[in-house]
């Protein structure tokens, strides 16, 4: 197998990995916001406005977290500048070959 | 497939190239600005008033009471700056409705120039409220050593945004492109709906981020004079 195969392989697979494992945290801590955010506005309902606010600021950067990890994500399957390296050579190669 | 509207080229002569996040911002600028200039022609005082001068109000208010909230004192300082953050980042969100539209948030481009320019505003504003002493002052706050620390947190925050921006945009337009090759219909307009949810919670989240930012800026340490609690 040539480099660019095993270039893909690894992509793929990091990528997929980057995900699975990347979501677990934020997802977890998410929740735990939400929750103690419902018992804090069921003991005081008065201050539910400001509760929910500073909740969705908190669960935005929480979520952050799932961003950067989705970004990499993209970038290994989209953007992936190790395989258009790889593509860029391939292809050199076989223009030299051919001539 | 495309990450994101830079890629979509209209028009391109030598270096000079218009892509779909230079038109679409154009195209929403030319909507908001034209917009309000024809609902604040006849602006009222009495009782009625045109409906689109209510919605225009209640947004205004509805921002000038969020700046509040969050501890700036002045509002009309500041509205400006936030209101229009807050306004372009949920228009170019509902616009994704719109077929053949994709929102420049969903650019990189479009978030960290956003980003930068609130980079820029806070100390502008900081300066502005408390003098370029205080302001300086407040990098070495509580010791001398947090110095790196403070200005660490102020780039990486700037960084935060506009990547939290660009990914949350970027995979509502990626999600949607994905699902409309596997399962028409009904899935998909789940998804857009909920990416308008997120499109709107991440505009309210951008500004509320820049006025908290610019608060903890402009804070000025007075201390506060302590009152009686029952008066006797």
């Amino acid at each position: 197998m040539d480099s660019a195969t095993y270039i893909a392989i690894a992509s793929i697979i990091t990528s997929g990995l980057t995900m699975a494992i990347g979501s677990i945290g934020p997802a977890l801590g998410e929740g735990r916001a939400v929750a103690t955010a419902l018992t804090s506005i069921a003991q005081q309902p008065d201050a539910s406005a400001t509760i929910t606010r500073t909740l969705f600021v908190g669960l935005a950067m929480v979520e952050s977290v799932a961003i950067y990890c989705f970004v990499v994500s993209m970038i290994l399957i989209f953007a992936n500048p190790f395989w258009n390296a790889a593509v860029a050579a391939t292809a050199a190669a076989a223009t030299a070959a051919g001539n | 497939m495309r990450l994101s509207p830079d890629q979509m080229v209209f028009w391109q002569s030598g270096f000079v190239k218009l892509n779909g996040t230079i038109v679409f911002t154009w195209a929403l600028m030319a909507v908001m600005v034209i917009g309000s200039i024809l609902v604040t022609r006849r602006l009222s005082n009495e009782m009625s008033r045109s409906r689109w001068q209510n919605l225009l109000e209640i947004i205004v208010t509805g921002i000038q009471d969020q700046i509040k909230e969050v501890g700036l004192k002045h509002p009309e300082t500041y509205i400006g700056f936030i209101g229009t953050l807050f306004l372009f980042v949920a228009v170019s969100a509902l616009s994704s409705i719109i077929p053949g539209f994709e929102p420049p948030t969903s650019s990189l481009s479009t978030t960290a120039a956003l980003a930068l320019s609130v980079f820029v505003a806070v100390p502008i504003y900081g300066i502005a409220e408390r003098g370029f002493g205080s302001y300086f002052h407040s990098y070495v706050e509580p010791t001398f050593v947090m110095l790196p620390f403070n200005i660490i947190s102020d780039l990486s925050r700037t960084l935060a945004l506009a990547i939290r921006l660009f990914g949350n945009m970027m995979s509502g337009t990626m999600i949607l492109a994905i699902l409309l090759t596997i399962t028409p219909f009904i899935f998909p307009v789940a998804m857009s709906a909920l990416g308008l949810l997120t499109g709107m919670v991440q505009a309210y989240i951008f500004s509320i981020l820049a006025a908290v930012y610019i608060a903890s800026a402009t804070r000025t340490r007075k201390a506060a004079p302590a009152k009686p609690v029952a008066a006797a």
